[in-house]
């Protein structure tokens, strides 16, 4: 093992309810804290209580934040799980166990180091409940990874104070937990361990935060009112947190009113319906699912569309097809999303990569959906909606007044002599729109999604369907420019070849780019962050030769978008793929770019990692 | 049906508390067929809103889809309407009641739309007490895709076809007050005199009202051998009480025979005068409703008027404790926290 100062990967093996959780984010925060990079990922099962999950952290002080492969210390405090933990460990690496109870012989490796820590024995010497002493022993772990790895004691304790602010009576338990750990590895081991944490400014101002936390923020400072959804991992936190800050921010103190309204609905064909009809009514709504929603709601999306009627969708992407890997990450929504629905439709997608992309394109998704009077839909994935990432801080400017699109009042209705509800006055395929109950005797219209001509009038004539088809197609134009343009990684083409991703992949795309050009191999570089696709994004697959096109999932789905709507030919765009239901990492990604370049790949070891990263 | 319609009103027509005369209340040409029970309905709806005085702008008139939810077009031409998708507008229409809880909102579906394809939805929309009168008009079948039976359509009724139904029809009435449904009533697209009270009363109900309207389908379901044609339903009728209905500022004149009349005040303050009732009978009383309705069946009888009335029930929005301010009057400063509470949200999370 190379130099492992603030560059390793631990896990931890734990049972599913537990109190694990806790434990595990304490340890993560605590290196935060100490202005090292870190990257927290929940492995978990879709079960309450009982089955294996484990939690794993990157450290990485040049700020890489994907996942990386390889285990440097494995933290295997669960029997069922522990022959596999050990076997992930790499030769080298530390298998950190309770040694309460010997180590089945079985488990034994030549190859790697073993700590052993007598957690439950300590626990049961010191706290009398025998709950108390299963939920302690995760922070005797932590404690004695304080001192393996070089943590500072006051950084965690201070942690622990804040987490129990509300209930103080905790925290002298848990501080003598730490103590407990710490003092044991201390006696017994050389510590820290050569693999350790060393204190950095390497974090800045960042936050850590959840995605769904800061879509649920974004919701809120983007004027949403009305908030309807179906439960569904992984984006029930979206909501979760929605109403939580709702409570917090816009309930009336002195009579207890909420400026808010959250509906759980009977199912996803009904949170959206409840939006559709929402935003029809002039309120700002969203609702929050996953990929099986999201069929459910092709329906009124296909109504929303025709319609012209706002809406904002959250898709926190799992694994599909069907129920899937409802607790594992993909891509694979976007041909979905992009045309959901019977018949020819589109609808603008927005792509984050950080939670703090989270917020402001959750914001911004409100003013798109208003502005141009369809539905828009952002897509996160499971691993940036359920794990904390290091992320800039939230920002809002208090000048910024919502654009609320075209929409009469009544005073703008006098002033009209001829309004048509899907009438184009300005040539972009926008039309007008008026909220219900806004005049008396003008602006009234019929809504529905069966054909109509330009004043809202049921028609079966082609020629009226048609030039309603055709000022959509307009309108979609339009929405090429308004949404949110690529990321450049270079102020202009250099290379004849690129790579081009977006999400979640940006974390380790970034990181492959750098290693990639350690062993050779030069890339231009785009993040998307939108769809319809710009013509910038146009232009930059027109400047290369090559593209390499990264995602997380098995049919290369963005790529198919790119072709279907910018007409590229399918040997120009190279599918970069990983789909086993983890976040995609640089390895991955350098593995498969290397194949097309075979003199860089004799610098790769045999096993698809870059020297740099082994 | 006729085409034609006159445009031409006596100057002298009634006009009501706005000054409005009724063909204010009118909507576009019905394009349904000559005879269909719902153009009745949609009669009753423009006559009750007349009547009431209500402002046309400040009603939102939603539908799913099927002949039925057709009818919004023809009535209430100043209102904005929603024909949204099959089976799907009690969705919608939590939506739009929500972002704004100060309009009246009517709901039209039909037996497909609500008893099929939208039961969930309806069920739904029900128990959450949704603000919002809801008209079925019932005919038992499928008329757009040209008469199939609805799940409403009686065991043993027997279509144009000649097909006799072997499944059990569904009662709205008796499932709505199983959920605790507050305001639950059946009526006849025949008996405008029933009808147009009843829907007066719904619309001042504070909370979902269910008017179940037996509405005959003249073109695949008015055969002998149906139990939802108008000769079937005219017979077979049996009313639980007469019903008035007394608008808050009114007073009560009319004299009513000791026992005779039972009043049950509404939420708005008006009434509803239920004339020669059956003695044993409480509109109030969930159970006893319950039993009526399947003593009526029992007898082969269709029971209309008011099934069941709870008048204090709490509506959605008092049960989400929302503001009274509507949602969609709310701006940026009602809504939006700023940038100084964002920052001691990023505090939070260092």
């Amino acid at each position: 093992m190379s130099n492992l100062v603030n560059d390793f990967v631990i896990r931890f093996a734990n049972v599913n309810g537990t109190g694990s959780a806790s434990a595990n984010t304490l340890f993560a925060k605590s290196i935060f804290r100490m202005g090292v990079p870190v990257t927290p990922k929940n492995i978990f099962p879709s079960n309450i209580q009982g089955l294996p999950t484990w939690y794993e952290v990157r450290v990485n002080e040049r700020g890489y934040l994907g996942r990386r492969a390889g285990i440097d210390l494995l933290v295997g405090v669960n029997p069922q799980s522990m022959a596999a933990d050990v076997r992930s460990v790499r030769p080298g690496g530390y298998f950190l166990y309770d040694s309460s109870r010997p180590l089945d012989p079985s488990l034994l490796r030549d190859d790697i180091h073993y700590i052993g820590i007598p957690m439950i024995l300590l626990c049961q010497k010191h706290f009398d409940v025998p709950r108390v002493q299963q939920l302690l022993k995760n922070m005797v772990y932590v404690g004695a990874l304080t001192a393996l790895l070089g943590l500072e004691m006051d950084v965690v304790k201070q942690l622990v104070v804040e987490q129990f602010k509300k209930k103080e009576k905790l925290v002298a338990s848990n501080h003598l937990a730490l103590d407990l750990g710490f003092q044991y590895a201390r006696e017994h081991y050389d510590c820290p361990l050569p693999m350790r944490v060393e204190r950095r400014d390497n974090v800045g101002d960042r936050i850590m935060m959840t995605g769904n936390t800061a879509c649920a923020l974004g919701a809120i400072y983007g004027g949403a009112t009305v908030a309807a959804w179906y439960p569904i991992t992984p984006s029930t936190s979206v909501v979760d947190a929605f109403e939580k800050y709702a409570n917090r921010l816009r309930t009336d103190p002195e009579t207890g009113e909420k400026k808010f309204a959250i509906v759980q609905a009977e199912d996803e064909l009904a949170a959206m319906g409840v939006v559709i009809g929402a935003m029809w009514n002039g309120a700002r709504a969203f609702t929050a699912t996953s990929g099986p929603g999201v069929s459910l709601m092709n329906e009124f999306l296909g109504l929303a569309y025709f319609a012209e009627i706002p809406a904002v969708l959250i898709d926190v992407q799992r694994g599909g097809p069907s129920t899937g890997m409802p607790t594992r990450t993909q891509q694979s929504d976007i041909l979905l999303a992009a045309y959901a629905s019977h018949g020819d439709t589109k609808h603008p997608l927005l792509f984050p990569s950080t939670p703090t992309e989270c917020f402001e394109m959750t914001a911004d998704a409100f003013d798109l959906a208003e502005r141009l009077q369809t539905p828009v839909i952002v897509m996160t994935d499971l691993d940036l909606g359920m794990n904390e990432h290091l992320t800039p801080p939230l920002h809002w400017d208090d000048q910024r007044r919502y654009d609320r699109g075209k929409v009469l009042d009544a005073q703008a209705l006098e002033s009209i002599q001829n309004w048509g509800r899907y009438l184009d006055i300005d040539g972009d395929g926008i039309p007008y729109r008026t909220i219900p109950g806004t005049h008396p005797t003008k602006g009234s219209f019929f809504t529905r999604g069966s054909s109509k001509d330009e004043y809202a009038r049921y028609t079966e004539d082609g020629e009226a369907y048609r030039r309603n088809m055709d000022r959509l197609l307009k309108k979609w134009h339009t929405a090429r420019e308004l949404v949110h343009p690529p990321e450049f990684f270079q102020p202009r083409s250099r290379f004849p070849e690129a790579m081009l991703f977006f999400g979640t992949s940006a974390y380790s795309a970034i990181e492959a780019l750098d290693e990639l050009r350690a062993i050779g191999i030069e890339l231009d570089a785009m993040r998307l962050r939108a769809f319809p696709f710009s013509q910038a994004v146009h232009n930059f697959i027109e400047e290369h030769e090559r593209v390499y096109v990264v995602e997380q999932n098995r049919d290369a789905q963005m790529r198919s978008l790119l072709m279907i709507e910018l007409g590229i030919s399918p040997q120009k765009l190279i599918p970069i793929l990983q789909y086993d239901g983890f976040p995609i990492t640089a390895a991955a990604i350098i593995s498969q770019i290397a194949k097309y370049h075979p003199a860089a790949a004799d610098l790769l070891g045999g096993n698809g990692h870059s020297h740099a990263l082994a | 049906m006729t085409y034609l319609r006159p445009t031409f009103r006596h100057p002298e027509s009634p006009r009501n508390a706005l000054g409005y005369t009724r063909q204010y209340y009118e909507g576009a040409l019905s394009t349904l067929c000559a005879g269909c029970g719902h153009d009745s309905v949609s009669g009753a709806i423009i006559q009750a809103c007349f009547e009431l005085a209500i402002e046309p702008h400040r009603v939102a008139k939603l539908s799913g889809i099927g002949c039925s939810s057709k009818t919004p077009t023809y009535f209430l031409g100043n209102s904005h309407g929603f024909n949204s998708v099959h089976g799907r507008m009690p969705s919608v229409a939590t939506g739009a009641n929500l972002a704004n809880r100060n309009l009246i909102y009517l709901g039209i579906s039909g037996d497909g739309d609500t008893a099929s394809i939208g039961m969930g939805q309806f069920v739904h929309a029900l128990r959450r007490n949704l603000n919002i009168t809801y008209i079925v008009m019932n005919n038992g079948c499928y008329g757009l895709t040209k008469g199939q039976d609805s799940a409403t359509a009686d065991e043993g009724s027997k279509n144009k076809t000649g097909h006799v139904n072997p499944f059990h029809g569904i009662d709205l009435c008796g499932l709505a007050i199983e959920l605790g449904a507050t305001f639950v009533a059946r009526s006849f697209s025949g008996d405008k005199e029933q009808l147009i009270p009843l829907i007066k009363a719904a619309l001042s109900h504070q909370g979902f009202a269910l008017i179940d309207v037996l509405s005959p389908c003249v073109t695949f379901n008015n055969n002998p051998g149906s139990t939802k044609s108008y000769d079937y339903v005219r017979e077979h009728m049996e009313t639980t009480a007469a019903v008035d209905y007394i608008p808050e500022k009114a007073e009560i004149t009319a004299h009513y025979a000791e026992g005779e009349a039972c009043v049950v005040t509404l939420h708005d303050g008006s009434h509803v005068v239920l004339r020669k009732p059956d003695p044993t009978w409480q509109p109030t009383d969930r159970i006893a409703a319950m039993k009526r309705l399947h003593e009526a069946h029992q007898s082969g009888e269709i029971l209309t008027g008011i099934i069941y009335l709870e008048p204090a029930g709490r509506d959605l929005h008092a049960m989400l404790n929302t503001t009274h301010r509507p949602l969609n009057t709310l701006r940026e400063e009602d809504l939006c926290p700023g940038k100084e509470a964002l920052n001691a949200i990023n505090a939070e999370n260092r």
